[in-house]
C-alpha cells in the first residue's frame, strides 16, 4: 500500500466510532465602535510596537512619503499609483529585480490591503499596488501607505475581506526577536524600520 | 551539526542534572518569569478570552474528527493550486522526500524555517548524511546550531542560553559556516541581533530551496501559514526558487474563517504579542511571485497513533504556543533538555508518549514529569486538558510494566489515583486531607515557586525518589473548589485570577 493510502486508512481506523459532529462554537467579536476610533486604535496600536506612523491629507501624501524616505533610495511596485522621486520601478512582467539587486537598495514603498485595528496590523496581498513579496522584505526601510477606510475591527474582519488564494504578508511593526532572553529587540531579517502612512 | 536527543536518559535522572545547573536555573527562570507576565497581559485585553478559547479548540476538535475527509480536501486544492503533495508515514520517508527534491536541484545546502516537524523527523542529520547543509535561520535555532546544542523550548530553543553565552557562540562559531561575527560584538541583544542578520543575509540571498514546515494548513483553500517575528521566515519563504514544507497531519484546519480564532489566541498566547510581527499565508504557486516550485510533505510519523487514544487525542490540538511550559513549575526548574525530545514541557509529557508509545523507559518517564498542578490546562490556547491525559498515560505506563513482578510504585498511586478522579466528592476529600499536609509541608519549604508558592522539599518515604530531583509544589491549604466555593470563583473578595 502506497503512504498516501496507508494514513488514510490509519486515520480513518483511529476515528472508527467517532462520530465527526463537533459543535464548534462562534469566535467572539469586538464591540462595534465608531470608525474614527478604530483608526485612531490602529494609529496608536501600530506605534505601539515602535513603528512610526504618520497621518496626513491625500493631498499631502507625496511630500509626506517623501519625508519619510528622507533621501533613500526606494523601489516601488508598478501600479503604487504616486509618484516617488528617484524611485525604482519593479516591474514583473520583466522577472522584476533579484534578491541582490534588492538587497542594494534601501527602501521600499507600497499600499496595503487591509489594516487591523485591535492588532495594530497591516496586511499585503500583493496586487500590484503592493509588488511582489520580495520588494517589501529585503529593503531596510518599509513605507506603507495605508488608506483610513482600510482599516477593520480586528483579525475576523480582515479574514472574511482577504483571498486567500492571494499570497499574504501580515505585518506587525518591524522585524523583531525575542530569542535572547526573551528581550524584544527590533530589527532582525525583515525592514529594521516600518513606517505606516495613514492617509485620511 | 546539531545535536539529537537519542540515547538520553530517561526524565529523572536528566532533570536532577539540570538542577545542578544553577547558570541553567536563572536563565529559566529569568526567561519564563518575562515571558508569563507578558502573556497574562494581553489576554487580560481580552474580554472575551474564555470564549476565543471555546471557538480554537472547537476548530481543532472538529477538524481532528474527519481528519480523512480534510486531508483528502487539502490534497486537492494543493494540488490545484499547483503544489506538489508527498505523504510519508515516518520520520525516514519524510527525510528521503526533501533530500530528493534538494538533490534535483543539485544543491548541497538548504535554508530552514524553524519547524518542530522538520526537528522531531531529525532532517538536519539526515540532510547532512546525504551532503546537503541545513542551515538553520531562526536566531535561537542558529544559536542552538551553531552551539552544538539542543533545543529546550518549542518557542526560543535557546532560551536556556543567556547573552554572554551567546556572544561567544557567535564569535567562536560563525567563521566556520560564513560571515564571522564582528570582532567587537558586544553581548547587546541588538548587536547580537545584527550580527545575526549580517550572517544570514548572505545565505538567503542564495539560497535554491528552502525547506519549511507550517503552523496551519487550510483544507478548502490549500493555504499553508507559518507565523514568526524576524523575518527569516518571510526570506526563505519568498526569495529560493523551490520550496519544501514538512506538515503534520494534525495542522490542518477545515475553512479559510476558521483560522480567526487561532491567528488570535497564538500570538498572545505564544509571544505575549497582540500580534506576531509577520504572517505568511500563500496557496500553492503564485506565478512571478516566491518560489516557483512548491513541495508539501503530509507527515504521520505517530500521530494516527495518537489520533487512536481516546483521551490523549486532544493532545494534536496543540498549536506549539509554549505558554504551558512558561507556566509549568516543573520545566522552569529542570528545563527542556532533561525531557529528551523535541517536544519538552508539559505537552512534550504527554506528545511524546502518544506519537511513540511507553515501551522504552524514557518516554515511558514522561507522564511523571508533572506535579498535576493544572496551569498548563488554564493557559492552554485549545484547552487541552493535559493533567487528564498525563493520568491517562501514567496508567498506561502501568500497563505496560504489568508483567513485572514488584508493582512500580506509580502503579500503586496510580490505582489510587483512578479510584479518586472517577468520583467527585472522593476527590473533593482527597484535595482536603492534601491541603492539610500543604500546611505540614509548607513548614518543610525550602524555596518558593513562581506565584510565591510554597514548594516542598525532598519528601520522605516512596516520594523520595520524585522529590529528590524536584521542587514539588506542596498542595495549596485551600483547594480550587474550597476556594470556589469561598468566593463565589473570585467574585465575592475580587481575586484575580493566577494568570
Ligand atoms: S499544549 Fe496548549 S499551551 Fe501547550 S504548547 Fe500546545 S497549545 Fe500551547
Amino acid at each position: 500500500m502506497n503512504a498516501r493510502d496507508d494514513i488514510l486508512r490509519r486515520v480513518r481506523s483511529a476515528l472508527d466510532g467517532v462520530s465527526p459532529a463537533v459543535e464548534v462554537p462562534t469566535a467572539p467579536r469586538v464591540r462595534p465602535r465608531d470608525h474614527a476610533d478604530l483608526v485612531d486604535l490602529f494609529d496608536e496600536r501600530v506605534a505601539d510596537y515602535r513603528a512610526v506612523v504618520t497621518r496626513c491629507s491625500s493631498d499631502d501624501l507625496a511630500a509626506t512619503v517623501a519625508a519619510a524616505l528622507d533621501g533613500a533610495r526606494a523601489v516601488v511596485p508598478p501600479g503604487l499609483g504616486l509618484d516617488v522621486a528617484g524611485a525604482v520601478v519593479d516591474d514583473p512582467s520583466t522577472g522584476g529585480h533579484s534578491a541582490a539587486e534588492l538587497d542594494a537598495i534601501d527602501a521600499v514603498v507600497t499600499r496595503a490591503a487591509v489594516g487591523i485595528a485591535e492588532t495594530g496590523t497591516i496586511v499585503l496581498d500583493h496586487r500590484p499596488d503592493q509588488g511582489r513579496r520580495a520588494i517589501s522584505l529585503v529593503p531596510d526601510l518599509h513605507v506603507c501607505i495605508v488608506d483610513a477606510s482600510q482599516v477593520v475591527a480586528d483579525v475576523p474582519d480582515a479574514i472574511a475581506l482577504l483571498d486567500p488564494a492571494r499570497p499574504l504578508t501580515w505585518i506587525s511593526g518591524p522585524s523583531a526577536t525575542s530569542d535572547i532572553e526573551l528581550d524584544r529587540v527590533e530589527g532582525v531579517h525583515g525592514p529594521r524600520t516600518l513606517h505606516v502612512v495613514l492617509v485620511g | 551539526m546539531s545535536g539529537t536527543f537519542v540515547g538520553m536518559p530517561a526524565f529523572p535522572s536528566a532533570a536532577r542534572e539540570a538542577l545542578g545547573d544553577t547558570q541553567l536555573r536563572r536563565n529559566l527562570a529569568h526567561a519564563t518569569r518575562t515571558i508569563r507576565d507578558k502573556r497574562a497581559q494581553v489576554v487580560g485585553e481580552v474580554e472575551e478570552w474564555e470564549e476565543l478559547r471555546l471557538a480554537g479548540a472547537g476548530v481543532k476538535e472538529a477538524a481532528l474528527r474527519d481528519l480523512a475527509t480534510h486531508l483528502e480536501t487539502l490534497e486537492e486544492s494543493l494540488t490545484r493550486a499547483g503544489a506538489t503533495v508527498h505523504w510519508a508515514r515516518d520520520a525516514e520517508e519524510a527525510c528521503a522526500i526533501v533530500a530528493r527534491v534538494a538533490k534535483s536541484h543539485d544543491v548541497d545546502e538548504v535554508v530552514k524555517v524553524k519547524s518542530m516537524a522538520t526537528l522531531e523527523i531529525g532532517l538536519n542529520d539526515h540532510l547532512e548524511r546525504e551532503g546537503i547543509a541545513a542551515w538553520e535561520t531562526d536566531l535561537a535555532e542558529l544559536i542552538v546550531q551553531l552551539g552544538d546544542d539542543l533545543p529546550s523550548h518549542i518557542l526560543v530553543p535557546a532560551i536556556h542560553r543567556n547573552r554572554a553565552e551567546i556572544r561567544e557562540i557567535f564569535r567562536r562559531r560563525m567563521a566556520a559556516v560564513g560571515r564571522p561575527a564582528p570582532d567587537d560584538l558586544s553581548d547587546d541583544p541588538a548587536a547580537l541581533a545584527g550580527a545575526a542578520r549580517e550572517h544570514m543575509r548572505e545565505k538567503f540571498l542564495r539560497a535554491k530551496v528552502a525547506v519549511s514546515g507550517a503552523n496551519f494548513a487550510v483544507a478548502d483553500t490549500g493555504t499553508l501559514v507559518v507565523v514568526e517575528s524576524e523575518g527569516n521566515g518571510r526570506m526563505c519563504l519568498t526569495l529560493p526558487d523551490v520550496l519544501v514544507s514538512v506538515v503534520g497531519i494534525e495542522k490542518v484546519v477545515a475553512t479559510w474563517s476558521e483560522l480567526d480564532p487561532l491567528l488570535r489566541l497564538l500570538p498572545r498566547s505564544s509571544t505575549g504579542e497582540r500580534m506576531n510581527p509577520y504572517t505568511s499565508t500563500w496557496s500553492g504557486v503564485t506565478p512571478g511571485d516566491g518560489p516557483q516550485e512548491v513541495h508539501v510533505v503530509l507527515l504521520d510519523n505517530g500521530r494516527t497513533r495518537a489520533l487512536a487514544d481516546e483521551v490523549g487525542r486532544q493532545a494534536l490540538r496543540c498549536i506549539r504556543c509554549s505558554a504551558c511550559l512558561n507556566v509549568c513549575p516543573v520545566y522552569e526548574r529542570v528545563g527542556g533538555h532533561a525531557y529528551g525530545s523535541v517536544y519538552p514541557g508539559p505537552i512534550g509529557a504527554i506528545l511524546n508518549p502518544l506519537l511513540r508509545g511507553v515501551e522504552d523507559e524514557q518516554t515511558a518517564s514522561l507522564p511523571y514529569a508533572s506535579s498535576l498542578c493544572g496551569a498548563c490546562f488554564e493557559v492552554c490556547p485549545v484547552r487541552i486538558d493535559i493533567p487528564s491525559v498525563l493520568v491517562e498515560q501514567r496508567a498506561a505506563v502501568v500497563d505496560s510494566h504489568r508483567s513485572d513482578r514488584v508493582p512500580k510504585a506509580e502503579a500503586v498511586a496510580m490505582r489510587a489515583a483512578a479510584w479518586t478522579f472517577s468520583d467527585s466528592r472522593r476527590l473533593r476529600l482527597a484535595e482536603r486531607a492534601s491541603g492539610l499536609a500543604g500546611r505540614v509541608l509548607g513548614r518543610f519549604s525550602r524555596t518558593t515557586l513562581p506565584g510565591g508558592r510554597a514548594a516542598a522539599g525532598r519528601l520522605p518515604g516512596p516520594a523520595a525518589g520524585w522529590t529528590g530531583a524536584r521542587d514539588l509544589p506542596a498542595p495549596p491549604e485551600e483547594s480550587f473548589r474550597e476556594w470556589w466555593d469561598r468566593t463565589d470563583g473570585g467574585r465575592a473578595d475580587g481575586e484575580e485570577g493566577r494568570s
